[in-house]
């Protein structure tokens, strides 16, 4: 009888130990998924570097991927945007407040919504790599700063005219892949990125990925050393270029990725072949640890946020509470009535008097000026005038 | 922003259940907003938004830190507590405003950005406080206000009185700077929409398009934020936050040409709803000229009309009131139509002002500005202030002021000269305009030579010089309103009246455009290309005379007499 009761108890605590491990299993599992892509936030550096109207096509190309990046989760505090010339709202456009990628006005990228935060005589090479290595002024607000941190992953798009080993910005100056490289590493050592993917759209664009040292870096560039990027395709009514052809059919791809999606960086390095691009895009993958068919597209141009469902309540304080808090402490004693100041008090200016400057003592100029006088007079006249001096 | 949207999207929520308990509490801030459509007798539509929200708080308590921030945005708060500003003023515009085609803007602002503050006189560095304020506003308005530094900051001696409440006019505390340069465009217009109590969801800001607002002759967006007074009493203030827009819609581009104006053909939207945390939401529709209806029909018509002393004049508006449902008709969407039937004559502005650069060269000019006074009788006074960068080396001896052909000396001039790289020029000058009448200003100056590393990116585009700007007391048709506490459109009430017969302006010129002598920048290249060549060649040829020698060798001799003089060599017999 006892044996009974004992086998179905026993029986019971092997299959209360027997759930508990399933279940610390289906957590393990959960947890491993969760830190799969090794990353907690995403952040994106868009820069266009090239100034003047027939430059067009590059700042449709950081639009481009700006809208993409924009549309799969990456939001505007996490991005930061530098255009180095205004075309939406330039007087030789024709249709103001758009910068379009497709001929025939297709699709309008610059959009309603767009925050710009360097923009014109801001993007420059210092500005460039100051926002990269973090070591900005103390006074930069916060939409101008990349604050990544180790577990971040980075986007990098650059833009621009190229050449080999050199990427022009605003047609005064010029960054080199030595000092991209050595900005990454810097960047590595601080520990402000996790992974880092560099796409960069010019003449000779691998040139700029071939110094790069520090790990966890995946570069894709628009044509080889030797070879120019071309553009794409012309519209008449606006006059100029609208799109470079490597970052066309790249925001071709990206338009058929939603935050869910599986691509992965495979099919990234299929876009625009030789035929459609008339350049050899080009990839460098050596310095990445993870193998690229394993990382998803959205690891870097999405910001795919883990989201834990909790059943619990969460008490809000009621917002009656605080309108009575401050009545009662503001207990002001009347005094007498304020009135606005005179705006054009002409009896007041007329008799105001001038600033009082402080008394400076005269500088070496004027000290100067007076000792050569006194010495000319005393060596002419002789020293002996001195004593009619003191 | 994120946040913000969401949080006040909680607190609306709650709202309707706290209502009952707290009845009797109200609450510290409100909102309204107004548009105001005034037709232009060349065709052109001008329209005119404010929105403004009051709160009944205090920013410059040094105890208690405001932290509960309902329909004033937290970031204009923070940055007002944080840098202890009495006043804020600063506009973004596209476009110059023409008063003689268009008469005086209810707001005026000149090309550009502008930015001036008062800062409270408790302030001991107000140059570091006004670096930080510029350098956080750029990142809040996402403009290169960053490049507001010392060499185009000046510090007005007499004009840009506080517009708030206030005593203390220490003029050690007002800083202003321009930037001619500036543009505007969505991205400007973006983190501004966002600060509206509703965003661009709901009341009139839903008209605001940027693809239609930056089609147009003159856009210019602004924030000003002062102290006003709270009550009818006026014993203590309140912050007043208003956000302006101001837009003239051409005939031409925006109008195909036909001279009839709709919200929809404005906008590309029509009116659905008030914003609903707004207590008042109005259109006004000036209708001065038309009170028989035989200068331009409006449609819907409505029945209620209000006057306003605005700008000297007295004008009658049409009201259209987006609280009462009853507005928007059948279609529960309003849609303003006005189609224009005669044609008809603006009077002239009473002031206007122009300048612009004489000479040629790139060495000397000379700069005119034009003051134009219309009034038949009356001489009343203006205040030019004058700010012109460093590299334009004025010659104030060569100052002249004539009006009428004679000389017309200014009761005040104040003068700071400019320091190169430093601070710019600075001259303030009170001139009595006789009436009926132009008075022209000219001073000389000559063009300096930047240093290499000082030229923008594209410097054959040339140099801006920051707008002149002139305040002056213009006398008024009718009596103004002097009683500033009252409920007036916010339109009428943006400058505050101290006297009845006179209304105060402020008219911007045009900035200029002035070319600076650019060297060819390749000459740093060239310059080293010629001068390693030349150190190669020159020191190159000197080493080897120096050093060279020269010995004697001899041909090499063919086989035979080698392998002879080898033989010799053993034998010991002198070689051939």
């Amino acid at each position: 009888m006892a044996n009974f009761i004992f086998l179905p108890i026993l029986a019971l605590i092997n299959l209360l130990f027997l759930l508990t491990t399933v279940h610390s299993n289906s957590f393990e599992t959960k947890a491993t998924q969760f830190f799969n892509s090794g990353h907690t936030n995403n952040w994106a550096v868009l820069v266009c570097t090239s100034r003047f109207w027939f430059n067009y096509r590059h700042v449709a190309n950081v639009l481009s991927v700006y809208r993409s990046v924009k549309r799969l989760g990456i939001p505007d505090s996490h991005i930061v945007l530098m255009l180095a010339d205004d075309m939406a709202c330039n007087h030789r456009n024709p249709k103001p407040a758009t910068v379009f990628s497709h001929k025939n006005m297709e699709l309008n990228v610059y959009g309603d919504d767009v925050e710009v935060d360097y923009r014109g005589y801001e993007v420059t090479v210092e500005n460039f790599l100051r926002v990269l290595t973090g070591r900005l002024p103390p006074s930069t607000p916060r939409s101008k700063r990349l604050l990544s941190d180790d577990r971040s992953n980075i986007l990098i798009y650059l833009t621009g005219h190229g050449g080999n080993g050199f990427l022009k910005f605003q047609d005064s100056e010029e960054i080199s892949n030595v000092e991209l490289a050595d900005a990454f590493e810097q960047m590595w050592q601080k520990r402000r990125y996790n992974e880092l993917l560099f796409i960069i759209d010019t003449c000779q664009g691998a040139s700029m990925y071939e110094r790069f040292y520090s790990p966890n870096i995946m570069a894709l560039a628009s044509s080889q050393v030797g070879e120019d990027s071309l553009s794409h395709q012309p519209d008449l009514a606006i006059g100029v270029h609208l799109m470079d052809r490597y970052t066309f059919y790249l925001l071709e791809f990206l338009e058929d990725i939603h935050p869910a999606s599986q691509a992965n960086m495979n099919d990234l390095f299929k876009v625009c072949p030789k035929s459609q691009c008339v350049s050899t895009p080009g990839h460098r993958t050596d310095l990445f640890l993870r193998d690229p068919r394993s990382v998803l597209i959205t690891d870097f141009f999405g910001s795919v946020r883990k989201v834990e469902i909790t059943r619990e309540a969460v008490n809000l304080t009621s917002a009656a509470e605080q309108p009575v808090e401050a009545t009662s402490i503001r207990k002001e004693p009347k005094s007498e009535p304020l009135s606005y100041v005179d705006q054009l008090p002409v009896a007041e200016i007329i008799h105001q008097k001038p600033k009082q400057k402080d008394w400076h003592p005269p500088d070496g100029f004027i000290l100067g000026l007076w000792t050569l006088i006194l010495l000319v007079f005393f060596k002419t006249y002789g020293i002996k005038h001195l004593k009619h001096i003191f | 922003m994120i946040f913000l949207k969401s949080s006040i999207s909680t607190r609306w929520f709650w709202a309707p259940s706290a209502a009952p308990s707290s009845a009797a509490v109200s609450l510290p801030d409100s909102c309204e907003e107004e548009l105001l459509i005034r037709p232009l007798h060349s065709g052109d539509i001008y329209a005119s938004f404010q929105f403004r929200t009051l709160w009944d708080t205090d920013f410059l308590h040094q105890g208690k830190k405001v932290s509960h921030y309902r329909l004033f945005p937290k970031s204009l708060g923070q940055v007002l507590s944080k840098f202890s500003v009495r006043e804020l003023h600063i506009s973004f515009t596209q476009g110059y405003w023409r008063t003689m085609q268009w008469g005086q803007p209810i707001v005026p602002s000149p090309p550009g950005a502008e930015l001036w503050v008062w800062f409270h006189n408790t302030v001991a560095d107000v140059d570091g406080n006004w670096k930080e304020l510029t350098n956080v506003l750029s990142g809040i308005f996402c403009a290169s206000l960053n490049f507001i530094d010392s060499t185009n900051t000046v510090q007005p001696s007499a004009s840009f009185k506080p517009l708030g409440l206030g005593n203390a006019t220490d003029h050690r505390f007002l800083r202003y700077a321009t930037l001619p340069r500036e543009i505007v465009c969505t991205e400007n217009l973006t983190p501004w929409k966002k600060l509206l109590p509703c965003g661009s969801k709901a009341g009139l800001a839903v008209l605001m398009k940027s693809e239609k607002l930056f089609h147009s002759s003159f856009h210019s967006q602004a924030v000003h934020i002062r102290p006003v007074c709270k009550d009818w009493q006026c014993s203590s203030t309140a912050w007043e936050l208003r956000q302006t827009l101001n837009v003239v819609f051409d005939l031409y581009t925006s109008g195909q040409g036909k001279k009839e104006w709709s919200l929809f053909k404005m906008f590309s939207r029509t009116l659905t709803e008030a914003c609903p945390l707004a207590s008042s939401s109005k259109v006004y529709v000036d209708v001065t000229d038309n009170p028989e209806g035989e200068l331009f029909d409006l449609s819907p018509a409505t029945s209620v009309l209000n006057t306003a002393v605005v700008l000297g004049d007295r004008r009658t508006y049409s009201v259209y009131d987006l609280t009462q449902k009853e507005t928007f008709g059948q279609l529960r969407s309003l849609n303003l139509v006005l189609r224009w039937k005669g044609e008809s004559d603006m009077l002239r502005p009473l002031l206007h002002a122009e300048r612009y650069v004489a000479g040629f060269g790139l060495q000397t000019g000379e700069i005119h500005t034009l003051i134009y006074n219309n009034h038949p009788y009356r001489a009343f006074p203006v205040l030019l202030l004058d700010s012109v960068p460093w590299y334009l080396r004025l010659y104030i001896h060569t100052l002249t002021v004539t009006s009428k052909t004679r000389e017309n000396k200014p009761s005040y001039i104040h003068y700071q000269p400019s320091k190169d790289r430093l601070r710019p020029h600075l001259l303030e000058m009170l001139v009595q305009l006789p009436p009926h009448s132009v008075t022209e200003v000219t001073v000389q100056f000559e063009r300096a030579l930047l240093k290499w590393t000082e030229y923008t990116p594209d410097p054959n585009h040339g140099f801006y010089v920051g707008s002149s700007v002139i305040s002056a007391l213009v006398p008024s048709v009718v009596a103004m309103d002097t009683n500033n506490t009252q409920e007036r459109p916010l339109f009428s009430s943006f400058f505050p009246t101290k006297e009845e017969s006179s209304y105060f302006v402020r008219v911007y010129t045009e900035p200029l455009l002035v070319n600076l002598p650019t060297p060819d920048f390749s000459m740093p290249y060239n310059v080293i290309c010629l001068t390693c060549t030349v150190v190669a060649v020159g020191y190159g040829s000197f080493y080897n005379l120096l050093t060279r020698t020269f010995q004697v060798e001899e041909p090499s001799q063919p086989l035979a007499k080698r392998l002879a003089n080898v033989i010799r060599r053993i034998r010991g017999v002198p070689l051939l």
